[in-house]
């Protein structure tokens, strides 16, 4: 059998082949580019007497930091420099979230508020600060009001026991004496209890239909173990209370004007982003679950519980660990008012000390990547387990 | 069908709550029931307050609180930012130090406005601004024709102009370098730098993320993700002090061009991941029709897929540069004297110690009416583009 010979898609014309060459060319352009800045990088790091390689991280740094979370003198090594920016990095960003958290569910309900007041109120709120660049935020709160209170001496105090001006927020620190370790002990304890009833509850619920005050219980024993352990083994926790001396106070802890700033600043931030997030997702809940949560007789509380929030809870969680990183990131802002953050200890002063530009800005980068590749994983598998299950 | 009249033993059929027809509702006896109160009224203000302030007693306590909050908070800032505020003179004197002394802002305003620019071509920024102006409210009214060749200009020609007619060094005009500019010029030139630039990046980079090439789409995936787990600043530690390593040290390197384009990479992938979402919002068919009438790839996506897919995303579009103008202010901590960075060195003028708070909330009242105007005019596209139900 002879058919007549079709005519053949001349190579250049075919989809592969194209796909093929573009992408050879793509590679080959960039394999070019990277060569050409290694090469550049290489001659200028010549002319400028820096060698490249990590091994400065050992060498002293011979800088002091307002605020360290480990033992750090101007001695220790630019590796330390480092972790001790990096935690100072985690702190901020973990009391950010905590509290743009707290905030912001507060404002996106009130926002929901059949109270006109109040809802306007929150609606304002949101407004004002959403669209007010972050860094005028932290410049103000750092120059115009916390730069603003009075010297120690005429500090506003509370209590006898807070005291706030120019230096910061000075706060009792507690003291642990002997068979304090008694009472942590009791309180790991007691949280363990708990995800054990938790697991117990939703068993029992599922054979006999019973449902237990998780709630109650839980936090009767997350309060109430410790609290008990500490009376009975004597209440081992002293109060390290701030007193003026001279000038300046001793005692105490001081959170230092710069961590203040910078956590107000991000928490009043992220929290209005927050605010729009938990109002759209209660709002993307349609009416007709709750109506029919009704209709089967589910009281008010269970309906927010078990209707409203686990699929508002869909909604809003990926969008607020969205927020959560945007937070952790633009923390780094913390370099404009010198709180002793990763950017501004290591990318910051120790850059300037070594000139190892591209090891230290890479390091930063690479921390900053790593958080967000970390958490944007969780989501992943988090969305995976919330997807509605569709046929 | 005429109506038979039933005996009354037969009227089980009738439901037993009609009683005029029940065989035991026979009697007679007849009363009104007693009149109700009329409901209570919700016209009006006094039933607009009480169905919106005081329709039960935990909101009439929300309400009272809520007020309380507002007036403890607003009496001061309108007494320190109006009533006792000085506004008029040139001069610290003028300053009387009870309230806000807006005289601050009044007496650098040229400087805030326009930088160190020469003071005798200010006229260009001028030109610039008014072009720009003219341009954006081309754009935004929704009845003037031939939007598509504006938008041309917009992302092409005006550029252009900008570029020639502030920098000069041709047509007679003396060169201004970008040292000298600064204040909201400068602002601007950087939102509007990284506006035009990130957004054709951020297609190209959004149409890579879905290519059928593994090679085009990982890089871009790499890109995006890159750009997108690191904070802006260390994008610009990165422009100002790794940049000029990795170009030949004969090639001069403007401070202004190295910060444009990390803002333009930086904000390149938060565009290309808007981009996405709405390319994902396009069903398939689309691309499929497109492909079954003979259309080539570019063809598809520049005719079919993206005219559709960029209106989608027009609300996220004008979210993203937002943040952008908003993150411009960044630029400060590179050394740029950008809006922020103007007032802040006007705080550290000997002869104007002490006005923080006027500047920074001047600063802040910018930056927020530019915002807060991008955001009504998306919800308003938003609305207006808006056709399902």
């Amino acid at each position: 059998m002879s058919t007549p010979p079709i005519e053949r898609t001349p190579l250049w014309r075919r989809p592969a082949f194209r796909a093929l060459i573009i992408q050879a060319l793509l590679l080959a352009g960039l394999a070019a580019l990277i060569a050409m800045m290694i090469g550049n990088a290489l001659t200028n790091l010549e002319a400028r007497g820096i060698t490249t390689g990590f091994d400065f991280l050992g060498e002293r740094a011979g800088f002091s930091i307002p605020q360290t979370l480990i033992d750090y003198s101007g001695d220790s090594s630019y590796a330390r420099t480092f972790v001790v920016g990096l935690l100072n990095t985690l702190l901020v960003s973990g009391l950010g979230i905590l509290a743009a958290t707290l905030i912001g569910f507060a404002v996106g309900i009130a926002r929901l508020s059949p109270n006109w007041l109040l809802a306007r109120l929150a609606a304002a709120f949101v407004e004002t600060f959403r669209n007010i660049p972050l860094l005028v935020q932290i410049l103000f709160w750092y120059f115009a009001v916390l730069q603003a209170l009075p010297s120690p001496r005429q500090s506003l105090s509370l209590l006898e026991a807070f005291f706030l001006n120019v230096r910061g927020l000075i706060v009792p620190a507690p003291v642990p004496e002997p068979g304090f370790g008694l009472t942590q002990l009791a309180l790991v304890a007691a949280i363990l209890a708990v995800v054990a009833l938790g697991v117990y509850a939703r068993r029992l619920q599922q054979r006999t239909g019973k449902a237990l005050p998780v709630y109650w219980l839980g936090s009767a024993l997350i309060i109430g173990l410790p609290l008990l352990v500490f009376v009975a083994s004597g209440s081992p926790l002293s109060w390290d209370v701030p007193s003026l001396k001279g000038f300046n106070f001793s005692g105490g802890i001081t959170v230092i004007p710069e961590l203040m700033a910078l956590w107000l600043a991000l928490s009043i931030y992220t929290a209005s982003f927050i605010a729009e997030i938990v109002r759209s997702g209660i709002q993307s809940v349609p009416k007709g679950q709750i109506e029919a949560s009704r209709a089967i007789g589910l009281p008010g509380n269970i309906t927010l519980r078990k209707v409203v929030i686990p699929q508002a809870m869909r909604v809003i969680v990926p969008q607020l660990t969205s927020q959560y990183l945007n937070l952790i990131k633009n923390s780094s802002l913390a370099t404009a008012i010198g709180y002793p953050d990763l950017v501004a200890v290591f990318a910051g002063t120790s850059l300037n000390q070594t000139g190892q530009a591209i090891e230290i800005i890479a390091m930063t980068m690479a921390v900053y990547l790593t958080i967000s590749l970390v958490v944007s994983a969780l989501m992943n598998v988090y969305n995976a387990r919330t997807l509605l299950k569709e046929r | 069908m005429t109506e038979r009249p039933t005996p009354p033993s037969q009227s089980p059929v009738h439901p037993p709550s009609e009683p005029e027809v029940a065989p035991a509702a026979a009697s007679t006896e007849h009363s009104m029931i007693a009149a109700r109160p009329a409901p209570i009224s919700r016209h009006g203000v006094a039933g607009w307050l009480r169905s919106r302030l005081f329709s039960t007693p935990l909101n009439s306590v929300v309400s009272l609180i809520t007020l309380a909050v507002l007036v403890w908070a607003l009496t001061p800032l309108v007494q320190w930012a109006l009533i006792d505020a000085d506004w008029i003179g040139t001069t610290r004197e003028a300053c009387s130090g009870e309230g806000a002394c807006w005289v601050f802002i009044s007496a650098r305003f040229e400087t805030i406005v326009y930088g160190f620019y020469p003071e005798s071509e200010r006229y260009r920024v001028d030109i610039t601004l008014a072009l720009l102006v003219a341009t954006i409210a081309w754009l935004m009214i929704p009845r003037l024709p031939a939007k598509r060749w504006v938008v041309i200009f917009a992302l092409v020609g005006f550029p252009v102009i900008a570029w020639l007619l502030l920098l000069g060094g041709h047509f007679g005009l003396p060169a201004v370098p970008t040292r000298q500019w600064g204040g909201l010029m400068l602002t601007l030139t950087v939102a509007i730098v990284g506006i035009v630039g990130s957004l054709p990046l951020g297609v190209i980079l959004a149409l890579g993320r879905r290519s059928q090439m593994p090679l085009v789409r990982s890089l871009s995936v790499v890109f995006i993700e890159f750009w997108r787990g690191v904070p802006l600043i260390t994008v610009l530690f990165m422009a100002s002090v790794m940049l000029p390593l990795f170009v030949p040290s004969e090639v001069e390197f403007d401070k202004l061009l190295r910060a444009l384009i990390g803002i333009m990479f930086f904000w390149s992938a938060y565009m290309a991941e808007v981009v996405r979402g709405g390319l994902q919002a396009i069903p398939r068919g689309q691309e499929e029709a497109a492909k079954a009438l003979g259309l080539g790839y570019w063809r598809r996506m520049g005719l079919i897929i993206l005219p559709q897919a960029l209106k989608l995303v027009i609300p996220g579009i004008v979210n993203t540069f937002i943040a952008l103008f908003k993150d411009t202010s960044l630029v400060l901590i590179i050394g740029l004297f950008d809006l922020l960075a103007i007032i802040r060195a006007g705080l550290t003028d000997t002869n104007w110690l002490g006005f923080a708070t006027e500047g920074y909330v001047f600063a802040a009242l910018m930056f927020w009416i530019f915002c807060f105007g991008m955001s009504r005019y998306s919800q308003y596209i938003e609305r207006r583009l808006h056709t399902g139900h």
